[in-house]
């Protein structure tokens, strides 16, 4: 066997190595393709079947208009909650130590576990009509806070909690030992390390809030111009057979996810650069 | 350290108004009832029906999406071409779309209107209003899981044992089997109950899909939305019991499975 030989049969299983990943690849765009982007495409090229003015009456739509504009309102509120409650929750499960912090810490992830329309009963069952603690919430727009606050609740408290478990506590002692105060301390040593993952977390919090469907169905009643979120909307108008007028809405809802979805990448790039 | 003993309580009694009571109260809701009613309204044919259709359209989401998740995992780690970075940002819009636009998205693609409807109506397949279409809607919400937790796991170990097995005769498929799928087992046994939890629990994608035949294109999730529309709240309360035991059975199993950090 010569050395060309070698080197033949090198050539020739690099050549397959590559016919594969070229397989594995095309498998994975079909696959992406089919399930995700050529649906969503759909969704934006059946907002346009009744013309351009068709989608900005559909958009436009007072109760659509509430719809949307409730939705963001309550995304907002929602979102600042979760940025100083999340921060606070994360700050007490890695600095604090007490019985039965492990299982507090598992807990966090129930509502990512529990099915939304669960959670939905089981918010209706304590701040419903027939609370047990006297107060009733439901079919007000309070319980679309309530809500969504449910849903969202990890997202903030897991992103900023392996940050602060690996920021070092030098900084922190050495501030305090020049005589900074707690919350001195905190606001220029601590929040300046934990901005990307508080701002990466509230993002993505903002965006399971912005679509969510099953947790407010059916606490909030669903009452147009009072209670109904844009999902809800989608949902009634596609009932309705509104199909066109439900995937100009949508479309609003996409946009907002995909702008999201690009300023959470801009978050990480900052933050892996914060890091280095 | 009041400032300590201030944040803990505040952290505590949010998680506790906001998570550990609700859940306790649907238990105490569904009981209340007594343990025989709650057992009669589980063992109802149609609330069977809806279990059955969830664990069918989960277990399909699931094997689908796994072995998705594996190649496409793969391709993110091992392999380098452009359009990675827009590969990565596709990965990430399931979990930032609102499930009501899933079903919204599959409606248009294969419903009655489309021209693929008609042309599957025409060869006898129904996608919606029909399980398929439901199995689409979960495969959809529950993709990027095993995506997520297989990635880092796989760029961990590296490529060194692979090439050694390779390198020793082994083929491919042999390396994968033998060498690469027991080392990103725990990446993927994460990813998979993630996944599971989130297509058994799926709601809003679903129920657009399914028409909500009731008895027929109903899942679990579905069956405690239209029990507690026809005011049957033992059969409401009970179905939902079983979807929290099912959550729950998932914390305690991604506290096991799940990457180990010690907070």
């Amino acid at each position: 066997m010569s050395v060309t030989g070698n080197a033949q049969t090198a050539t020739g299983a690099s050549a397959s190595k590559s016919e594969g990943s070229l397989a594995s690849r095309g498998v994975v765009i079909t696959y992406l393709g089919l399930l995700v982007l050529i649906p969503l495409a759909a969704v934006v090229w059946q907002s346009t079947q009744d013309g351009i003015g068709g989608f900005v009456r559909a958009v436009t739509n007072p109760q659509a208009l509430a719809a949307l504009r409730l939705t963001f309102l309550a995304s907002l509120v929602v979102v600042a909650i979760n940025v100083v409650a999340g921060t606070i929750i994360a700050w007490v499960l890695v600095r604090d130590s007490f019985r039965g912090k492990a299982i507090v810490n598992s807990i966090i992830d129930l509502p990512f576990a529990l099915p939304t329309i669960v959670a939905s009963l089981t918010l209706l069952a304590l701040y419903g009509p027939k609370s047990p603690l006297g107060l009733n919430i439901a079919y007000t727009k309070a319980s679309v806070g309530m809500a969504l606050l449910f849903v969202t609740l990890p997202f903030v408290i897991r992103a900023v909690q392996p940050v602060l478990l690996e920021l070092d506590r030098d900084m922190e002692e050495a501030a305090a030992s020049l005589g900074a105060s707690g919350f001195a301390t905190f606001r220029r040593i601590i929040l300046p390390t934990l901005t990307p993952a508080i701002l990466s977390g509230a993002a993505l919090g903002f965006a399971r809030s912005v679509g969510e469907f099953g947790s407010v169905v059916l606490l909030t009643g669903n009452q147009p111009f009072k209670t109904q979120v844009a999902s809800v909307y989608i949902f009634g108008q596609v009932e309705s057979g509104e199909t066109s007028s439900a995937a100009a809405v949508s479309v609003v809802l996409l946009v907002v996810s995909l702008a999201l979805l690009f300023g959470l990448s801009l978050i990480n790039r900052w933050g892996t650069h914060h890091d280095s | 350290m009041t400032a300590r003993i201030a944040f803990r309580v505040f952290a505590l009694g949010y998680l506790a108004l906001l998570l550990v009571f609700p859940v306790c109260i649907i238990f105490a809701r569904a009981f209340g009832e007594g343990l025989g009613a709650v057992w009669q309204a589980v063992i109802d044919p149609e609330a069977l029906h809806a279990l059955w259709m969830t664990l069918l359209i989960a277990s399909i989401a699931v094997a689908a999406n796994t072995v998705f998740g594996i190649i496409c995992a793969t391709v993110l780690v091992r392999h380098d071409f452009r359009g990675k970075s827009v590969l990565n940002a596709i990965l990430d819009l399931p979990l930032a779309i609102s499930p009501v636009v899933v079903g919204l998205s599959l409606l248009i693609i294969y419903g009655r209107t489309s021209p693929i409807g008609v042309w599957l109506a025409e060869m006898g397949v129904r996608i919606i209003f029909s399980t398929p279409g439901m199995i689409l809607a979960t495969i959809f919400i529950s993709l990027p899981f095993v995506v997520r937790e297989v990635v880092p796991v796989m760029r961990e170990i590296g490529t060194e044992q692979e090439q050694a097995a390779s390198t020793l005769g082994a083929s491919a498929f042999q390396t994968f089997w033998m060498v690469t799928l027991p080392a990103i087992r725990p990446g993927v046994a994460y990813g998979i109950v993630l996944t599971m939890a989130r297509a058994i629990g799926e709601f809003g994608a679903v129920s657009v899909v399914s028409g909500q035949i009731s008895g027929i294109t109903e899942t679990m999730t579905i069956y405690v939305s239209s029990s507690f529309e026809r005011f049957d709240l033992v059969g409401c309360y009970s179905a939902a019991v079983v979807l929290a035991l099912i959550a729950i059975g998932t914390l305690l199993l991604t506290n096991l499975t799940g990457p180990k950090e010690e907070y």
